[in-house]
């Protein structure tokens, strides 16, 4: 081949590699982006009376005088569109009956609409959902809220030919001649005063534990379920690996049976997660009994299973890439096979092991089909260490599922459920960010 | 021990060796009996005769270096003095090779005591990696020694006998994985000697190692001549010719001759050994 057409394969080939990795780069952004920017809402917001209330009401947290001043301070605005609502219903009452009927109708929904926005009127009965009981308590919410109040919304349907279109009509329209028309630039205007909204930290978004599943609080037990599994997964898996891992590469004679088992074990680490989920209600649960049902145990075990093959590849290959010299060495000494492999072979390997160690627990952390059938609740408090055997949890795989396509109302709190992404992104990312440390760390004493 | 009469040369070997050893060397000779002796030794490698029917005798406190060319089984005869053979699954050996009298093979022979009293040297200096102290303190430990106070004093004492000390004693607790090729390799002597074996074996101690630090190891096994018996496989003539009390010649598998240094070099037996050592084939 000329020189010329090898340069320009040469130049060619690294642009592709590089186009590859900006592109890569790029889709990374595109997914991370917004599930920092997002998840980053669940903790700093800008947060109304109603947050503090909540806070105040449900996690005995905040200054009681501060606060007491803030309501006052809102309620003297809150009384006024309260004063507007009873003026409208006396007008209501001196309507003819067909006209009353019509805009009762509008006007329960404009009540509905203040409800959402300020919480439940003065007088009403306390709701029984925690939800019902505060306004909105995040600002931009607050905002949409703000925009149901202040127009209807319909659909187009008018040309049957393309998708209905939504559009808006004002309800201030609506009320025409009445008194309620003032209401809604007074609310308009008045947002800030209503709701007084301020720049929040809201630590307690890591540390607390979540009310009315999820509406309000923080995702605590789902960070302290996930941590229990993980953990657990690798106290059972981490051992069992690398002594089986030793076993395939220091003891087990070369033949069918062992390069069967060591094919099973390839094909294990491919098997998908769910089919662990499966076998580990099957097994641990309705065969061995290791619990009377779900159990952060099961859960455990199942997830440990499902890294078992994972840990024993990367210690097997940590073994291997240990130098012989080295066995060499110890074994001329007269030292025996077992003490050769623990006082030699397994401390050079350590790096290795520890790093396909880390790994795994960062996939058992993250996984969610084996832990829905043996180890996952969609709500639940914090559980002790004790429960560990007999009780499930929370945990922040499964919960961001839960949240994202079983939960009611999943659409009023987007924010907690990017927070539980950020979270366990954040986990994944310290543990193999650990592994990369303590791997250094290693093979810098090893190498001097 | 009289294995040395079982073998056909022995007795005149014994007479010239005399003849040229200097006078100083002659008191250990005179004293030398068999240290290790193979009698119709073979190694197989499966199907593979790797050493072919050797019969020999390795004397007590001696320095034997055995020479050929690359292939001819000098490594593989070497490596099974310690059965350091064993890691590889699909070797054996027929005839007998006795160390100390007792068969090295034999169904009874502990290879972990062996080994002890049979210490060996890589071609590659291969360090632990771990500190210098903890790679001498290996052995000892191995082998029930616990004390501080009294690894220290074995520490200190291989390291002497390697010559090393000086160059090392201010970073006992140093990774060894540090020091230059040559120290590494005299680490290695002495973290061999340091579980008191009776034998060193030396598996082309050198050939990985610069002039300098050749001269270095070669000064050492001087040093530790009439101490060990000493058994050195090497590429390099002159160094076999230096430092060694007699020299053996394999070829492809054969032991072709046994005989004192100075008579192998000056005035060969076999035509073919003379053509090796003037460098007509290699």
């Amino acid at each position: 081949m000329n020189i010329g057409t090898r340069k320009i394969l040469d130049r060619s080939f690294t642009a592709v590699g590089i186009g590859s990795i900006v592109v890569m780069a790029v889709a990374l952004m595109i997914v991370v982006v917004p599930i920092i920017t997002n998840g980053i809402g669940a903790v700093f917001f800008t947060g109304t009376v109603e947050h503090r209330k909540m806070l105040f009401s449900e996690f005995k947290r905040g200054d009681s005088e501060n606060l007491s001043s803030e309501v006052a301070s809102s309620d003297r605005y809150r009384a006024k569109v309260y004063g507007m609502l009873t003026g409208f219903e006396a007008e209501l009452e001196t309507m003819a009956p067909e006209k009353k009927a019509e805009y009762k109708a509008k006007y329960s929904e404009v009540k509905a609409a203040l409800q959402a926005l300020l919480g439940p009127f003065p007088g009403d009965p306390a709701p029984m959902l925690t939800r019902f009981k505060y306004g909105q308590t995040r600002w931009e919410k607050a905002e949409e809220k703000l925009h149901d109040l202040l127009y209807e919304s319909k659909w187009d349907n008018s040309n049957p030919d393309v998708m209905a279109k939504e559009y808006f009509v004002s309800r201030a329209i609506g009320f025409q001649g009445t008194s309620l028309v003032k209401l809604f630039p007074y609310v308009k205007d008045n947002m800030e005063k209503l709701l007084l909204p301020e720049f929040t930290f809201y630590w307690g978004f890591i540390t607390d534990s979540s009310v009315d599943s999820h509406f309000f609080g923080g995702i605590w037990p789902e960070i302290q379920g996930t941590f229990f599994l993980a953990v657990g997964a690798m106290l059972f898996a981490f051992p069992l690996g690398v002594v089986a891992a030793v076993y395939f590469t220091e003891y087990a004679r070369p033949g069918f049976l062992n390069s069967m088992l060591r094919s099973a074990n390839s094909t294990l680490a491919g098997v998908p997660s769910i089919v662990f989920g499966m076998f580990g209600l099957a097994f641990f649960i309705n065969t061995l009994k290791v619990s009377e049902s779900k159990s952060v145990i099961a859960g455990a075990l199942t997830l440990a299973i499902m890294i078992l093959p994972t840990i024993i590849r990367a210690a097997e290959e940590a073994i291997l890439a240990v130098p012989k010299t080295y066995r060499e060495a110890s074994l001329s000494l007269g030292s025996t096979k077992w003490n050769t492999i623990a006082t030699v072979i397994l401390p050079a390997a350590l790096p290795g092991i520890i790093t396909g160690g880390i790994i795994s627990l960062g996939r058992a952390a993250g996984e969610t089909a084996p832990i829905i059938f043996t180890a996952a609740v969609s709500v639940g408090s914090a559980i002790g260490l004790a429960d560990v055997f007999s009780s499930p949890t929370p945990a922040l795989s499964w919960n961001i599922y839960n949240l994202a396509s079983e939960h009611e109302a999943a659409a009023q709190i987007r924010h907690v459920q990017y927070g539980m992404v950020l979270a366990l992104v954040s986990i994944v990312l310290m543990l193999n960010l650990s592994a990369i440390v303590l791997r250094a760390r290693i093979s810098k004493k090893l190498k001097g | 021990m009289d294995a040395r009469e079982s073998s056909g040369s022995a007795p005149a070997q014994k007479a010239t060796r005399d003849m040229y050893l200097p006078p100083e060397r002659k008191k250990i000779a005179d004293g030398g009996t068999a240290h290790i002796s193979a009698k119709e030794f073979s190694v197989y490698y499966g199907e593979f005769e790797a050493v072919k029917r050797v019969s020999a005798d390795i004397l007590s406190k001696y320095v034997t270096a055995i020479i050929g060319p690359s292939g001819c089984g000098k490594s593989t005869f070497l490596r099974s003095i310690n059965r350091m053979n064993d890691l590889i699954p699909s070797c054996h050996t027929t005839g007998a090779l006795l160390f100390d009298g007792q068969d090295v093979y034999g169904k009874f022979t502990d290879e972990v005591l062996l080994r002890k009293k049979v210490g060996m040297v890589f071609q590659k200096p291969n360090p632990f990696p771990k500190s210098i102290f903890d790679n001498i303190a290996y052995g000892p430990r191995l082998h029930g020694v616990n004390d501080k106070k009294k690894l220290m004093e074995i520490v200190e004492r291989s390291l002497k006998k390697a010559a090393i000390w000086d160059e090392v004693c201010d970073r006992l607790d140093k990774n060894a994985l540090g020091l230059s090729g040559g120290q590494q390799q005299r680490l290695c002597v002495a973290r061999t000697l340091a579980v008191e074996p009776e034998v060193l074996l030396l598996d082309e101690p050198t050939s990985a190692l610069d002039p300098k630090a050749t001269a270095k190891i070669e000064d050492l096994i001087q040093e530790l001549r009439g101490s060990y018996t000493i058994m050195i496989v090497t590429h390099n003539m002159q160094q076999a010719s230096r430092v060694s009390d007699s020299t053996m010649f394999f070829y492809e598998g054969v032991l072709v001759e046994h005989a004192s240094t100075a008579q192998l070099f000056t005035n060969p037996k076999d035509p073919m050994t003379e053509d090796y050592i003037t460098g007509r084939f290699s």
